[in-house]
């Protein structure tokens, strides 16, 4: 019997309350095997201790609805009987150490919460933050990251339609890998992890249990420092081949009727899975591992239930369905055991070579894991105008500006991802959001994922709700109407009360924008700690978005089509003194290095009076040329616009007093249409008569973007600075200066 | 035109060449399992694109020591028509159904883009319907689509006119730009791109539905 010392507590990451609070609910002291579940359970990683309270503000429900946050992924009706479901989650402490495989298994991971709820994934995103450029691990983990993510969804054969890059010298220490997956499933046929009743087999199938991983949710819930790449044999290794045929088997299992409950092994594999089955569904478990399928000899009964191994699922069976269950994972060339059954006791009961390893009451592990309301220190926002420099030329800034390291072109990172396996994807990365068609119909869902973080520090409310605010007009961008997100809230030490206000105000900002938008959250994950050596990263509150959209013939890109076609902004340009709004943009510190002023307000009712301005028109078939305005302002979108087809376009506005602002300004709430002549008239007028901002920029044609006929810019040249940053950064050829 | 579609386990692009074929052909094709040793009465046989055995060992290699294989080399001895599409390609090298070799990307990474290609050859079953010299857009999404031959082998290829497609701009190092080959009784084709994927215009493209119409005029 290994001996509880207070040193083997504290390596468990529990505090000395905590360990208090186990003794009083066990009535005895743990066993090892029983505190090392407890150390995972209660861990932040799976208790959301610092959160919970928190999460509870955010509004959850919708008529469309059907699962919301608690179980694997959150649920959506999408129509004819149809269900979208989706979650992002992070990999990033494990992608840091090793990025391929942190990486590949953090897709991997996302995917077996989706398909364990009966879906078939139809589509991946992936939000990624790097550190500067200059910094010398910058490029190893952009490398390592990409190829994991490809290495596992490539062979999955599921399309990684899209997703971001930043880098910023705050995650030199700590980068963030949030994968997202959307699937399909009928709405009758969607499984939850409720191990209701007793007597009922449990069954353990997919790969082999070994001791990788062990204390992966652990690792995810403490900062790090310098010794943590020592830590790299708790990063797990992914298998994407036995992913896949888990995939089809389980979907095949659950064609049938046999199946009661199943949950994937994730953080915390075997533990997780059994308690949070038996929690939900209000009964025990007792599991035997002499009948675990073992990759390793001699493994001990606390590797097994800590062990976070790949590609395994825990289900629950019907009783007497174990030989068609088995059958069907047989011919997957799978492993499966029947490795305990439910009972009415509401324990979780582990047995190893005839002894009682662990004996303890379930909900001693959920209801009663500990939840913290830690102490905050509120700042008051930044705020305020930013000066400028009024002498730099406007078209000179934009070449700098689209070939710096966070507006370039992506696509060397997504044509390393298959995007278009599957045949639905009708929208392909580098536009506003992904679009996949429901297979076999006309529907698309549009996907995205967004977040500024450069607004969450100085601002953590304004930040959370231009998150959301941007995953709406993403959506929306395309023509679809925003349906649900899920949030992955990435977040420092929650301990440290300026870290925990930001996580506070970004979640209360994410749930005002959710609530006044109408798009709830039904699901996500957060991910805490992520320091090294004591330096927080930027708050970075990821919202992953998806959309629906009835006909996706009448789907809106961002690139200009015809030559004289109206070019009109929707939306107020009135920030900062009156003419753009220049704090915290991407002007201001590419060209002007500085990170300074106030987030660009949002104005929720604007947001949506616009979305739903600019979606009716798309839906109506009138406008097929729509792109949102962000990162980098006006004059970017309308470049992004002009690059795509080479098709540029003389702009300006008379009057114009401040030209900088206005071009580079970040004002929330806008867009830009590119519309024939004839139509353009008309939607102005009907965008006054509702009285929403709009203005006539100018047309499209030529070769160059032009700026009030004064300077003009050839596409051509903007483009290649655009696409040749990140495949220059990448061979090596240059050090870029750093952010 | 009858057809099958070998479901071996990771080729996931097995249903892409399902529902191509089912809107081209107006019927489903046959599944076929791997361990399954026959083959049903079909005109042609599919090896679709993905990563069959997850690309272990060899991208190709244990797909050639699955049971089926032995069905699929007697259809084409007797003249049956076989497609094999990026993978498929690769289990036709391994098989020895189809000269050469596929290698690793010359830029070392996995590929998914359209690319441009020219319909070098007309003669075939599988290329009737497109002209000679025709341009065509087909996305490709490879780590190992580099064609490897030696000399002697690629001078014959190309002299008995079975180089079919060749890129226009390579984007993977193949030898002489090739990018799909048929045997020397033409009727085996493998090629990298794939044309799965552009038959349906909301798709970017129909440009690989030639492929599946000269099938279907040839093989009706």
């Amino acid at each position: 019997m290994t001996k509880i010392t207070p040193e083997l507590v504290k390596e468990h990451g529990l505090s000395d309350s905590e360990y208090a609070k186990i003794l009083g609910l066990m009535g005895r002291e743990p066993s090892f095997v029983e505190l090392g579940i407890f150390s995972v359970m209660w861990s932040e990683h799976c208790s959301y201790k610092s959160t919970r309270f928190h999460l509870k503000k955010l509004p959850t429900k919708a008529p469309w609805v059907i699962q919301g946050p608690g179980e694997n992924a959150g649920v959506i009706d999408i129509g004819d009987g149809d269900a979208c479901i989706f979650k992002m989650e992070s990999h990033n402490h494990p992608s840091f150490i090793e990025p391929y495989q942190g990486a590949a298994t953090g897709v991997g991971g996302i995917m077996r919460d989706v398909f364990t709820m009966g879906a078939r994934p139809i589509a991946m995103m992936n939000a990624l933050r790097f550190g500067e450029p200059s910094h010398p691990k910058t490029r190893h983990l952009v490398n390592g990251v990409v190829h994991g993510i490809g290495g596992y969804g490539n062979c999955m054969g599921v399309p990684t339609v899209g997703g971001e890059v930043n880098f910023h010298r705050s995650y030199n220490g700590n980068i963030l890998v949030n994968a997202m997956c959307v699937g399909l499933a009928r709405q009758d046929k969607i499984f939850l992890s409720a191990a209701k009743g007793a007597g009922n087999p449990v069954v353990y199938v997919g790969s082999k249990t070994g001791r990788d991983g062990i204390h992966g949710a652990t690792m995810a819930s403490a900062e790090f420092d310098d010794a943590s790449e020592e830590k790299r044999p708790t990063v797990q290794v992914g298998d994407p081949f036995t992913e896949k045929l888990l995939l089809e088997a389980c979907l095949e299992l659950m064609a049938t009727d046999a199946i009661i409950a199943i949950q994937d092994m994730g953080a915390a594999g075997l533990t997780s899975s059994s308690a949070e089955m038996g929690d939900k569904g209000g009964s025990g478990i007792e599991l035997d591992l002499d009948k675990v399928p073992q990759r390793e000899a001699n493994m001990t009964a606390y590797e097994m239930m800590l062990s976070e191994s790949q590609e395994r699922m825990l289900a629950v069976l019907k009783p007497g369905r174990e030989a068609e269950a088995e059958a069907i994972f047989r011919k997957w060339e799978l492993d499966f055991a029947v490795i305990g059954i439910t009972t009415d006791t509401s324990r979780l009961v582990v047995k190893h070579q005839g002894k009682t390893v662990a004996d303890m009451p379930i909900t001693a592990l959920s209801d009663e894991a500990p939840v913290y309301e830690r102490p905050f220190a509120e700042r008051k926002p930044k705020a305020g105008d930013v000066a400028y420099d009024t002498s730099k030329p406007v078209l000179a800034s934009l070449k700098t500006i689209l070939a710096s390291p966070d507006m370039a072109s992506r696509r060397w990172v997504w044509e390393q991802y298959d995007h278009t396996v599957m045949a639905d994807t009708v929208q392909v990365p580098g536009g506003d959001a992904a679009v996949v068609r429901v297979h076999g119909t006309k529907k698309g869902l549009a996907i995205t994922t967004d977040v500024t973080p450069r607004y969450c520090r100085p601002d953590p409310f304004e930040g959370g709700k231009q998150a959301v605010a941007e995953a709406y007009r993403n959506i929306t961008a395309v023509g679809a109407l925003p349906l649900a997100v899920t949030d992955n809230l990435n977040y420092g030490n929650p301990q440290k009360p300026e870290i925990m206000w930001e996580i506070v105000a970004g979640i209360e900002g994410i749930g005002a924008a959710c609530r006044a938008l109408d798009f709830p959250v039904i699901g996500g994950n957060c991910s805490l700690y992520n320091e090294t050596n004591g330096e927080g990263i930027l708050p970075t509150p990821a919202i992953g978005g998806v959309g629906l959209m009835a006909d996706v013939s009448k789907m809106a890109t961002v690139a200009f089509k015809r030559s004289d076609d109206v070019v009109i902004v929707i939306g107020k340009t009135s920030g900062g003194s009156g003419g753009g709004h220049l704090g915290q943009s991407i002007y201001l510190r590419e060209i002007e290095s500085r990170e300074e002023g106030g987030a660009p307000p949002v104005d929720l009712g604007l947001e949506k009076k616009h979305g739903d301005f600019v979606r009716g028109l798309i839906e109506q078939g009138r406008v097929d040329t729509v792109h949102d305005v962000s990162d980098g302002g006006l004059l970017v979108a309308l470049a992004e616009m002009a690059m795509p087809r080479g098709i540029g376009a003389s702009v300006g506005l008379a009057g114009l007093p401040d030209a900088i602002p206005f071009w580079f300004g970040e004002d929330q709430g806008r867009y830009v249409i590119a519309a024939p002549f004839a139509e353009a008239e008309t939607i102005m007028a009907e965008a006054r008569a509702a009285t929403i901002a709009v203005a006539e920029l100018g047309r499209t044609g030529g070769d160059a973007l032009s700026l009030d006929d004064k300077s003009s810019v050839k596409i051509a040249a903007l483009k290649d600075g655009f696409e040749n940053w990140f495949p220059a950064f990448m061979s090596g050829e240059e050090i870029p200066v750093t952010n | 035109m009858k057809s099958a579609v070998i479901v071996f386990p990771a080729a996931n692009c097995d249903r892409d060449a399902q529902t191509a074929l089912t809107q081209m052909t107006g019927k489903a094709p046959h599944m076929v399992w791997h361990q399954d040793s026959e083959l049903p009465d079909v005109d042609l046989v599919v090896l679709p694109g993905g990563f069959s055995y997850g690309d272990y060992l060899r991208c190709g290699a244990m797909a050639n020591q699955s049971n089926i294989m032995g069905a699929i080399k007697t259809h084409a001895d007797k003249g049956g028509a076989v497609l094999g599409i990026c993978n498929g390609f690769q289990v036709l090298t391994e098989a020895g159904l189809l000269p050469g070799a596929l290698m690793r990307n010359a830029g070392l990474k996995f590929l998914c883009k359209p690319v441009a290609l020219t319909v070098e050859e007309t003669q075939s079953s599988f290329t009737r319907k497109y002209d000679k010299g025709q341009e065509i857009h087909i996305p490709i999404a490879h780590g190992e689509g580099n064609y490897y031959a030696d000399e002697n082998t690629l001078d014959r290829l190309e002299g008995e006119g079975r180089v079919v497609f060749r890129y226009r701009d390579n984007p993977n190092g193949s030898a002489r730009d090739i990018a799909g080959i048929l045997n020397e009784k033409r009727n085996v084709l493998g090629l990298m791109p794939h044309p799965e994927r552009v038959v349906d215009d909301a798709l970017g493209g129909i440009d690989g539905r030639g492929i599946f119409q000269s099938l279907i005029e040839a093989l009706s």
